[in-house]
């Protein structure tokens, strides 16, 4: 058994549900502990590092202050809590005039962080410390046949943390591999959807996710694959409003990485969210469920 | 807004002093003007200023010219030009920067609604612990273009009826701790 903080990030509890609900099962097969950090707050996300720096590496770092208690990894499966917890610990380490502003900020809250806490993306923690080989292992419906492309999008992979190529990534292809899957070969893998900017510039957001749809479409894809709540919430929910400007007829299912995982792993479709799925994908999955 | 990382502007501090001093700032006095940030921005068409002159611009001393203009609101923190500028500056970073400064000194563009969006956002984490995206959204709106809520209806409507948008927001027990960090926070930036 490995054991981890687990932190869901808003968006988990709500418009990314199928995610938040399709972690635990998923990570109780793979013999991950996953341990809930106790009254997490969130994590500020890039808007509030664009509204005020000070205030906005003090709710990273009440996070990371109460994860150092613990002594576990802290594990995000959300890109963007993942970029900004990381970015904080960082910029933490690197700027001691920062770190002492935060810490006494965090005092007045009865906390201090000593930047013991390492933060990682549970797409990472699945490829590097699970494996695809442990994963393969334990399938127990393969997905032969079934066509996926791999969405990487932006914060899983930039700016460069090491452990995937930011700009050719691999890591998801092979999770997905090791599911019996075919792994769709396509350009945009990582390439933006235009992240948060769909609620204040949808023009420009469904320009993007027009490109990212018809790319994994026009190389064969069935469904697409993500791990990222933001990235997951453009091309599902706004596949519709796609296919309304640019006359398009896309039905393309977009899956979180945990509920594809937890697909072959046997998982019933209720707990993994599958019915959540604003592009339904009981479909492409009905040979495998 | 006060913030004690942006140096409050005096005379004496240039603009490319000012975005220096913020973390992740610093290198951008060795930019040498090779246009890979542009040429790898997926929205860059939108921008006022592309991102390579907005380093120009911050360089040339062009403050507002340049805060007022709507090019930093347009960047989606994708983060390809960081990691492909030879010069390891940090065009994203820098963006978020003059965002700051650009809210700070109140001149942040009306031509892009995303200054208000993250001031929503940052109220909704605040206020709750915790965004609560409905409430955020529906501020969003409410403050900017009323009609825009009708385009955007059918996405809200399709999520709730997928129980992803929850009618109430979520809060942490931690609320009176958060508001103490945060407000001392913000006390260590008025004393600069």
């Amino acid at each position: 058994m490995r054991y981890y903080s687990y932190f869901p990030g808003c968006s988990a509890e709500a418009t990314a549900s199928p995610l938040g609900l399709s972690v635990p099962p998923v990570a109780k097969e793979l013999d991950m502990d996953l341990i809930e950090l106790e009254d997490w707050n969130c994590c500020g996300s890039s808007p509030y590092g664009s509204v005020d720096k000070l205030e906005a590496t003090c709710m990273a770092a009440r996070n990371l202050a109460l994860a150092e208690k613990r002594g576990f990894d802290l594990v995000t499966p959300c890109s963007s809590c993942y970029i900004t917890l990381d970015g904080a610990d960082s910029h933490l380490k690197e700027y001691p005039a920062l770190r002492d502003q935060v810490n006494q900020a965090l005092a007045a809250g009865n906390l201090d962080y000593h930047g013991g806490v390492r933060v990682r993306h549970l797409a990472e923690v699945l490829y590097s410390d699970v494996t695809p080989d442990v994963i393969g292992a334990k399938v127990s419906k393969s997905l032969k046949g079934l066509k996926v492309a791999s969405y990487y999008g932006c914060q899983l992979v930039r700016p460069a943390v090491g452990f995937d190529d930011p700009e050719s990534p691999r890591s998801l292809d092979e999770l997905v591999a090791s599911l019996g899957a075919d792994v769709v070969s396509w350009q945009l893998k990582a390439r933006c959807c235009g992240g948060s900017l769909v609620m204040s510039e949808q023009d420009l957001a469904l320009e993007l996710i027009n490109k990212l749809l018809r790319n994994a479409q026009e190389n064969g894809a069935q469904c697409l694959v993500t791990p990222c709540p933001l990235c997951q919430i453009n091309l599902d929910a706004y596949q519709s409003q796609v296919n309304s400007k640019f006359k398009t007829n896309y039905n393309l299912p977009v899956l979180f990485l945990t509920q594809l995982i937890g697909v072959a792993l046997g998982i019933k479709p209720n707990a993994l969210g599958l019915q959540r799925n604003i592009v339904s994908p009981m479909k492409v999955l009905a040979p495998y469920l | 807004m006060t913030n004690t990382i942006v140096k409050a502007p005096a005379a004496e501090v240039s603009f490319i002093d000012e975005v220096c001093s913020i973390p992740g700032g610093e290198a951008i006095r060795s930019c040498i003007q090779c246009g890979m940030c542009t040429g790898s921005c997926p929205t860059a068409s939108r921008w006022d200023y592309t991102p390579r002159q907005v380093i120009a611009m911050v360089r040339g001393e062009l403050r507002d010219e340049l805060l007022s203009s709507n090019s930093m609101w347009f960047c989606a923190s994708c983060y390809t030009c960081t990691v492909r500028c030879p010069r390891d500056i940090k065009p994203t970073d820098i963006m978020h920067a003059l965002e700051i400064i650009a809210i700070r000194d109140g001149l942040s563009t009306k031509r892009s609604r995303t200054p208000v969006m993250y001031k929503c956002f940052v109220d909704s984490a605040k206020g709750n612990g915790r965004v609560y995206e409905l409430g955020m959204m529906l501020k969003l709106f409410l403050q900017t273009n009323p009609f825009a809520a009708l385009k955007m209806a059918p996405v809200g409507l399709s999520l709730l009826l997928h129980k992803r948008m929850p009618l109430r927001p979520s809060r942490i027990k931690g609320r009176g701790e958060l508001k103490a960090i945060l407000d001392k926070a913000r006390a260590l930036g008025g004393a600069k």
